[in-house]
C-alpha cells in the first residue's frame, strides 16, 4: 500500500515536471526571440525597403504582403470552408458520399505544405498563368486554410444546442433561415476564435509561399496589385538566413522572429481570449 | 392574402434548396481538390519513371543531378528517422502533459495550457528552424564536440518540440473522453490516481493517444522550413546523429528553385513530394483504422 502511494507522489510530480517543461520550453523560445528581436525593431526597419547587399534593410513591403496574402486567403478560403462547414454539420447524413468528403478534408488537412506549395506551382503558374505572385500565394495559401476551417466551422455549430433549431423550425422558419438567424449567430464566438488561430498559423507559412509567393517584393511599398511580387515575413527570414547577402542578416532575422511573435500574440491572446470568454457567457458551458 | 403568404413560403422552401445544392458543392470541392492534388503531383512525380527506374530512385543513394543519378533513398532514411525521432523524444513529454492537463491540472493551470498549446501551434516554423539554427546547433557543436552540430539530433529535438501541441491536445481529449465510471470504479476499489492512470484510463483512450502519435509523424514527416534549416542539406545517408544530412521536404526547398519544370530533375522533386503525400495519406488511413479520425 505504501509504495503505491509513493509511486502515486513520483507519478505526480513527474506530471507536474512535464507540465512545467511544456510551458518553460515555449516561455524560453518567445522570451529569446522577442530578447533578440525587440531591440532591432524601429520604425525604419518596419517600413523600410529590403536591400539585397548593404547592411540596414527594411521589411515593410514583406509585411504588407504578409498581411495581403494573408487577408485574401481568408477571403478566398473562408466562405467556401463556411460552406462546407455548414453542410457537414445540418445537412449531411451518415452515407458513403458524406464519408468520402469528410475523408477528403482530413486528407486536406494532413497534406505537407510543401506538397500544396508544389501543387500550386503546378496549378496557378504553369497551368492559369498568373506568375509567382501575391494571387498565386495566397490561392495556394487557401488550400491550407480550408480543411482547418471547415473543421471549425462544423465544431462550432455542433455546439448550438439542438432546441435552438427546434424551436426556430418549430416558428415555421425553413432550414436556412433557421441556420442564417439562429445557429451561425450562436456560433459566432467559437468561429472567431478557430478563423484568428487559423489566421494566425497562416501567418507564419513558408513552405507554401516560396516557390508560389516568391522570394522578392515588388519595388514600391503598398503595392495592391495582385500580380506583384509577394515575398512575406517569414519567407524573407528563411531567405536572409538561408541565401541572403547582407551583413547584417542576423539583426534583419532576428526583426522578423520578433515581429511574427508579436502578430502570432496579438492573434492568440488579444482576439481570442475575449471570443472564449464570450463563448462561456453564451453557452454556460464549462470547457 | 393567404395565397401571397403560401407564395411567399414556395419562395423561400426553393431559395432553401437552391442553398443546400450550393452548400453541397462547398463540400463535395474537398473531394475535389484532394484529388487534384493526388492526380497532378502524381503525374508529375511519375513522368520520373521515363528517365529513372524506381530502383535507381528508391533504392540508391547517390543523388548528383548534374550528373545523372537520382537516388533519393538517403533521403527517405533522413525523413523517416528525423520523424520517428522526434516521436520517440517528443511523445512521452507530450502524453505527460496530456495526463496532466486531463487530470491532475487545477483549474486555472489548465486554463494556462490550453492557449499555451496553441501558441505552439502558432509559432511559424520558420522561428522554430531559426531558434534551432541559433542556439540547438552551436550548443551541439559545443557540447558533444563534433564538427558542425548540423544532423538529425538537431532536427528530430526541433521536430519533438513542434509535435508537442498536436500530441498533448488529442490526447488530452481522448483521456478525458473516458467515462467517467470507469475512473470512478477503479478510485472506489481503492487504486491511486496514479494506478488509475496507467491501468484504466490511458488503456481507454489508447486510440485517441495513437491517432495523436500518427497525427504528430504526419506533421513531422511534412515539415519543411525548421528542419531545412538545422539538418545541413548534404546530400549523404546519415552516418550518425551529428552528420549533415537531409530530408525528402529539405531537399525540395533547396533545390526546386534552380530547376526546370518538366525536366528529369523537376520532375524527381515532384516525386518526392509524391512520396511525401502517400505516406501522409497511409497516415489517414491508418488513423481511420485506429477508430476515431479527427485531425488538428
Amino acid at each position: 500500500m505504501m509504495s503505491a502511494r509513493i509511486c502515486d507522489k513520483i507519478a505526480t510530480g513527474a506530471a507536474w515536471l512535464a507540465a512545467a517543461a511544456i510551458l518553460g520550453i515555449l516561455a524560453s523560445f518567445l522570451i529569446y526571440m522577442l530578447y533578440k528581436g525587440l531591440p532591432v525593431l524601429s520604425w525604419q526597419f518596419i517600413t523600410g525597403m529590403p536591400s539585397d547587399m548593404r547592411a540596414g534593410g527594411g521589411v515593410g513591403p514583406e509585411l504588407f504582403n504578409s498581411f495581403y496574402i494573408l487577408v485574401l486567403s481568408m477571403v478566398i478560403s473562408f466562405p467556401v470552408a463556411l460552406g462546407a462547414g455548414i453542410y457537414l454539420a445540418e445537412y449531411a447524413g451518415r452515407d458513403r458520399l458524406t464519408d468520402l468528403i469528410r475523408l477528403s478534408t482530413e486528407m486536406l488537412a494532413t497534406v505537407p505544405s510543401i506538397v500544396l506549395g508544389l501543387f500550386g506551382m503546378i496549378i496557378f503558374i504553369n497551368y492559369l498563368g498568373f506568375g509567382i505572385g501575391i494571387l498565386s500565394g495566397a490561392l495556394t495559401l487557401s488550400l491550407l486554410n480550408i480543411p482547418v476551417l471547415v473543421r471549425v466551422t462544423e465544431e462550432s455549430l455542433r455546439t448550438v444546442p439542438a432546441y435552438y433549431r427546434e424551436a426556430s423550425l418549430a416558428l415555421g422558419a425553413t432550414k436556412w433561415q433557421t441556420i442564417w438567424r439562429v445557429v451561425l449567430p450562436n456560433a459566432l464566438p467559437g468561429l472567431i476564435t478557430g478563423i484568428t488561430l487559423t489566421a494566425g498559423r497562416a501567418m507564419g507559412e513558408t513552405a507554401i509561399l516560396i516557390f508560389t509567393a516568391g522570394t522578392t517584393v515588388s519595388r514600391q511599398l503598398g503595392d495592391f496589385d495582385v500580380f506583384a511580387a509577394g515575398e512575406t515575413l517569414a519567407v524573407h527570414l528563411w531567405y536572409v538566413m538561408g541565401i541572403g547577402l547582407v551583413p547584417d542578416r542576423a539583426d534583419i532575422a532576428n526583426g522578423i522572429g520578433a515581429l511574427l511573435i508579436i502578430t502570432i500574440l496579438v492573434f492568440n491572446l488579444a482576439f481570442t481570449i475575449p471570443g472564449r470568454i464570450l463563448q462561456k457567457k453564451m453557452t454556460g458551458s464549462r470547457n | 392574402m393567404k395565397a401571397t403568404t403560401l407564395d411567399y413560403h414556395r419562395l423561400r422552401l426553393g431559395y432553401d434548396r437552391y442553398v443546400r445544392y450550393l452548400l453541397f458543392v462547398c463540400a463535395f470541392l474537398m473531394t475535389f481538390i484532394i484529388l487534384s492534388i493526388i492526380i497532378f503531383v502524381g503525374k508529375q512525380g511519375l513522368s520520373t519513371f521515363a528517365d529513372v527506374s524506381p530502383v535507381e530512385f528508391f533504392c540508391n543513394t547517390k543523388w548528383d543531378p548534374g550528373d545523372g543519378q537520382y537516388g533519393a533513398l538517403s533521403f527517405i532514411v533522413g525523413s523517416l528517422l528525423a520523424t520517428m525521432l522526434a516521436v520517440v523524444i517528443g511523445a512521452p513529454l507530450g502524453l505527460t502533459g496530456a495526463v496532466f492537463m486531463a487530470k491532475i491540472a487545477p483549474p486555472w493551470l489548465r486554463e494556462v495550457m490550453r492557449p499555451a498549446t496553441d501558441l505552439y501551434v502558432a509559432i511559424p516554423s520558420v522561428v522554430y528552424g531559426f531558434i534551432g539554427l541559433t542556439i540547438m546547433v552551436p550548443f551541439i557543436r559545443t557540447y558533444f564536440h563534433v564538427g558542425t552540430g548540423f544532423g538529425l539530433l538537431a532536427t528530430s529535438i526541433i521536430l519533438a518540440v513542434m509535435i508537442l501541441p498536436t500530441i498533448i491536445s488529442i490526447s488530452e481529449d481522448a483521456i478525458r473522453a473516458v467515462p467517467r465510471p470507469l475512473e470512478e470504479a477503479s478510485l472506489a476499489l481503492g487504486a491511486t490516481r496514479w494506478q488509475t492512470i496507467r491501468r484504466v484510463l490511458l488503456p481507454a483512450a489508447m486510440p485517441g493517444i495513437l491517432t495523436s502519435i500518427v497525427l504528430a509523424m504526419a506533421r513531422a514527416v511534412g515539415e519543411t522550413m525548421a528542419v531545412q534549416m538545422v539538418i545541413g542539406n548534404t546530400p549523404l545517408l546519415a552516418k550518425s546523429l551529428f552528420t549533415p544530412t537531409s530530408t525528402l521536404t529539405s531537399e525540395i526547398v533547396i533545390e526546386m528553385g534552380n530547376t526546370p519544370f518538366g525536366s528529369a530533375w523537376g520532375n524527381s522533386l515532384f516525386l518526392m513530394a509524391l512520396v511525401l503525400l502517400s505516406l501522409s495519406l497511409i497516415m489517414i488511413v491508418a488513423i481511420r483504422r485506429l477508430g476515431r479520425g479527427r485531425v488538428v
